[in-house]
C-alpha cells in the first residue's frame, strides 16, 4: 500500500524539514565546525577533520530528515547505488539509497544487531551485508535515522550485481509495490551497440511506469536539467579525488569514502556541486600552505574495494601512523570516472552508456588496468586490497591482480580479509598484523632501492 | 662464554621464546616455555634469567616479536613474526626461498628475497584447520603424545581421507572412525595430509620460490616434513631451532640497528 500526497503531507514535511530541521541542523553544524578536536582523532599523524565535514553531514542529515517526513509528501523510490535515478528524479522523488543507509548504519556501529533481524528471519549470513542490514531494518524497523520512508517504487539495476535482483524481489514482496528492474549486460571488453540499445529501451519502457506513479508527465527538459547537475558534480569529485597527486596528498582515501555520499545519494541536485566546489577550495588552501592529510607521508597507498565502514578512522589512523597515506581508491573514483559519458543533450542515450560502464559491470582485466593507471598516475608505493566476505564481485580476482603487482609490477600489494560492513568477519589484531608485516615490507624495500 | 649482543623475544600464542646471540649473530642462548597467560609477568622471568646468565642488560638491543609482542614493553623495537622469520631463517640457510611456518595459532607461508627480504606472504589466521591446533586437538582425541603424531601417521601402511578441514568437524570424523574400528595410524596420516593440502594451497597462491624451508613447532613433526615433500615435490630445509626463527630474527634485527 503506497500513502498518497496530500496537502497535510506536504506541510507537515515543509515545517520538520525545510524549517526547524534546517534550523537544527545548521545550529548543529556550526557548532561541530567550531570543534577542533574529535574523539579518537589522533592529531600526531593526521591533519585536522576536513571542516567541510560537517557541512557535509548536515546536508547527508537534512536528506535523512526529508525521508522521515517523505511519505504523504513526496513518492518515494528505493534504488541501488547504479541505478539510472535521473528520470525519477525530474519526476520529484524522493530517493533512498538502502546501500548507503546500511553504510551509515555500518559507521554508526549497528549493523550487527540491524543485520541480526534479518539473519534470525532466515536470511544467511553468507548473503551480503548491506542486504541483511537493509532488511533486517525493514524488518524491525530499527534504524539510526529515526525512519526509512516506505518506498512507492523500487528500482534495481544489476550493474553492481545479480545480489540486489533478490534483495529487491525480497523488497518487493514485502512492501508490494512495483519493482522496476534495469538489465544491464555485463561487458566483458566494451559495450556493443546493442547492449546500449537494449539499457536505453528499458529506459523509454520505465518512463510511462514512473510517471503513473508519480501522477505527472516527465519533463525532458527537466531530465536534462538533472543530467547536467549529475555530470557537473560528477567532474567535480573527479577533480576533488585527483588532487591526491599532490605530494602531500591533502586527502586521504578515507576523506572520499566519507564524502562520497552526496554524490551516490544526491547526484542530480545543485547542492553536490556547491558542497564539492567548498570541498575543492578548502583542499586548495591545504595544498597551498603543504598540509598533508597524513602528517608525515612517506608512503603512498591504494584502496581497492569498498572501504571497511566500521573501522574507517581507526583504518586511517593506523596507516598513517607508520606514514602511509592511503591516497586513491577504486571505490571512490568508480563516482567519477563515469562523468565524461553523461551527456544533457541525449539524456536516455547517455545514461545507457553511462550506467553500463560501473566497475563491477566490467571484466577483472579492466579494474587492473584502472588499478594500473591510478599507481602511475598518483605515483603509489604499494596496493591494499580488501577482500571484503561480503561483496563477492568486487572480490572476483584480486588473487590473480595482487599477483600482477607483487610479482609482475615489483609493487607489494597486501591482501586484507575482512567485510565493509560485518565486525562478525573482522579481527582487530589480526588486520593490525597483516598491516604491520606489509609496512615493514615497503619499509625494507625503499631500503633495499 | 660469548658476550651477549643482542636479545629477541617472541611472545606467540603458545610457546614464548627469547634467544640470545653474541656479536656475530650466532645463537648463543635461548629459553622456552608454554606461553603464560600473564605474558608480562613471563617476559620478566626471562628478562631475569638472561639477566643471571649475562649481567645487566642495560646496553643489549632488544626486539620483541609474536602476537604479544606489544606486551613487551622494555622492547627497542617490536617487529612482525613474519619479518623476524624471514630474518632469522635466511641468517641461518643463507638463502632466498619459500618459508613456511607453521604455529599454533596461525600458519604463514613467506617469499624470501635477497638479503632476507620480505617479498611477500600469505597468511592463514582465519581458521583453526591451517594450523597447528590441527593436530593438537585432534592428537588429544587419539590419545597420541604430541611428539609421537608424525612417527606414528608415517608406520601407517594406508591413509584415512579425512574429508572435513574443519577442527571441530574433524574431530567428530576422527570419533566415527574410530568408533568403526579403524586404526590410529591411518588416520593420523589422512589428517596430516588435510593439514599439508591446506599449506601447500598458501604456497601456490604466493608462488613456490624454491628451496623450501620449514620453521615453527610443527617443523618438529616428520610427517608434516615427509608429506609437505610430497605434495610438493621440493625438499623441505629445516633450521637447527625451528621454534626459535622468531626470536632468533628479531634478535638478528635487533643486533644489525643496534
Ligand atoms: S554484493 Fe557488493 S555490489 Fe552487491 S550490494 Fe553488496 S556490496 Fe553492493
Amino acid at each position: 500500500m503506497t500513502e498518497s500526497i496530500t496537502i497535510r503531507g506536504k506541510l507537515r514535511y515543509q515545517l520538520a524539514v525545510n524549517v526547524a530541521g534546517r534550523l537544527t541542523l545548521a545550529f548543529r553544524r556550526r557548532r561541530n565546525e567550531r570543534k577542533t578536536a574529535r574523539p579518537g582523532w589522533s592529531r600526531d599523524v593526521l591533519a585536522p577533520p576536513l571542516k567541510l565535514s560537517a557541512r557535509m553531514k548536515e546536508l547527508m542529515s537534512r536528506h535523512y530528515l526529508g525521508g522521515r517526513y517523505a511519505n504523504g509528501a513526496k513518492k518515494v523510490a528505493w534504488v541501488t547505488s547504479g541505478a539510472p535515478i535521473e528520470i525519477l528524479k525530474a519526476l520529484g522523488f524522493y530517493i533512498l539509497y538502502p546501500e548507503n543507509h546500511a553504510a551509515l548504519c555500518g559507521a554508526r556501529r549497528k549493523t550487527v544487531e540491524i543485520a541480526s533481524e534479518a539473519e534470525n528471519a532466515g536470511y544467511s549470513r553468507d548473503i551480503c551485508s548491506y542486504a541483511r542490514t537493509d532488511i533486517g531494518a525493514v524488518l524491525s524497523g530499527k534504524t539510526p535515522v529515526g525512519r526509512l520512508p516506505r518506498p512507492d517504487v523500487l528500482l534495481a539495476c544489476t550493474n553492481i550485481c545479480q545480489t540486489v535482483l533478490y534483495w529487491y524481489r525480497v523488497l518487493a514482496d514485502y512492501f508490494k509495490v512495483p519493482l522496476i528492474l534495469i538489465d544491464t549486460p555485463f561487458i566483458y571488453e566494451e559495450a556493443h551497440a546493442h547492449d546500449v540499445a537494449y539499457v536505453k529501451r528499458q529506459l523509454e519502457d520505465m518512463i510511462p511506469a514512473a510517471e503513473k506513479i508519480a501522477g505527472k508527465k516527465l519533463s525532458f527538459k527537466r531530465l536534462k536539467e538533472v543530467v547536467r547537475f549529475s555530470r557537473e558534480a560528477s567532474f567535480l569529485w573527479l577533480e576533488v579525488l585527483d588532487r591526491a597527486k599532490h605530494r602531500p596528498s591533502p586527502i586521504t582515501a578515507f576523506d572520499g569514502f566519507i564524502h562520497m555520499a552526496p554524490i551516490v545519494d544526491l547526484r542530480g541536485e545543485p547542492v553536490v556541486i556547491d558542497l564539492y566546489r567548498q570541498l575543492l577550495k578548502e583542499i586548495d588552501v591545504r595544498i597551498s600552505k603543504g598540509i598533508g592529510a597524513v602528517k608525515h607521508e612517506k608512503k603512498r597507498l591504494l584502496w581497492d574495494n569498498l572501504p571497511i565502514w566500521f573501522k574507517l578512522r581507526k583504518m586511517a589512523q593506523t596507516f598513517a601512523g607508520y606514514g602511509a597515506n592511503v591516497v586513491a581508491a577504486t571505490y571512490t573514483y568508480a563516482w567519477g570516472e563515469l562523468a565524461p559519458m553523461m551527456d544533457e543533450t541525449r539524456p536516455l542515450e547517455s545514461a545507457a552508456q553511462t550506467y553500463l560502464h560501473p566497475l563491477l559491470n566490467q571484466g577483472t582485466g579492466h579494474k587492473l588496468e584502472s588499478m594500473q593507471k591510478m599507481v602511475r598516475e598518483f605515483s603509489l608505493d604499494g596496493v591494499v586490497l580488501h577482500s571484503d566476505r561480503s561483496c563477492k564481485p568486487y572480490s572476483l580476482g584480486q588473487i590473480d591482480q595482487r599477483d600482477y603487482f607483487v610479482n609482475h609490477a615489483g609493487i607489494p600489494a597486501l591482501l586484507l580479509e575482512a567485510d565493509h560492513n560485518d565486525p562478525r568477519s573482522y579481527s582487530d589484531q589480526q588486520a593490525e598484523n597483516r598491516i604491520a608485516a606489509f609496512m615493514e615490507i615497503l619499509e625494507d624495500s625503499s631500503n633495499a632501492d | 662464554m660469548k658476550a651477549l649482543a643482542a636479545l629477541g623475544i617472541d611472545v606467540g600464542s603458545s610457546t614464548c621464546k627469547i634467544v640470545g646471540v653474541d656479536e656475530s649473530g650466532e645463537l648463543i642462548w635461548h629459553l622456552l616455555e608454554q606461553a603464560d597467560p600473564r605474558a608480562e609477568d613471563q617476559v620478566q622471568r626471562f628478562l631475569k634469567a638472561a639477566e643471571q646468565k649475562f649481567g645487566p642488560l642495560k646496553a643489549v638491543p632488544f626486539v620483541a616479536t609474536g602476537y604479544g609482542r606489544k606486551l613487551v614493553k622494555d622492547a627497542a623495537k617490536n617487529i612482525t613474526e613474519i619479518s623476524c622469520h624471514a630474518k632469522g631463517v635466511y641468517h641461518e640457510l643463507q638463502k632466498p626461498g619459500t618459508l613456511v611456518d607453521i604455529g599454533g595459532q596461525d600458519s604463514k607461508v613467506i617469499v624470501i628475497g635477497a638479503g632476507g627480504r620480505v617479498v611477500d606472504f600469505a597468511m592463514n589466521d582465519k581458521c583453526a584447520a591451517g594450523t597447528g591446533r590441527f593436530l593438537e586437538n585432534t592428537a588429544g582425541r587419539l590419545h597420541v603424545p604430541l611428539e609421537a603424531l608424525g612417527k606414528t601417521a608415517l608406520s601407517a601402511d594406508r591413509e584415512e581421507t579425512i574429508s572435513s578441514t574443519c577442527t571441530v568437524f574433524a574431530e567428530s570424523e576422527i570419533i566415527s572412525l574410530v568408533a568403526h574400528g579403524v586404526a590410529v595410524e591411518p588416520i593420523l596420516k589422512g589428517l596430516h595430509r588435510s593439514l599439508v593440502s591446506r599449506i601447500v594451497a598458501m604456497i601456490r597462491s604466493v608462488g613456490l620460490v624454491s628451496p623450501l624451508m620449514l620453521s615453527g613447532g610443527v617443523a618438529r613433526n616428520e610427517a608434516m616434513r615427509k608429506l609437505l615433500e610430497e605434495e610438493t615435490g621440493e625438499k623441505v630445509h629445516l633450521p637447527q631451532y625451528p621454534q626459535l626463527m622468531g626470536a632468533y630474527g628479531a634478535a638478528l634485527i635487533g643486533l644489525k640497528n643496534g
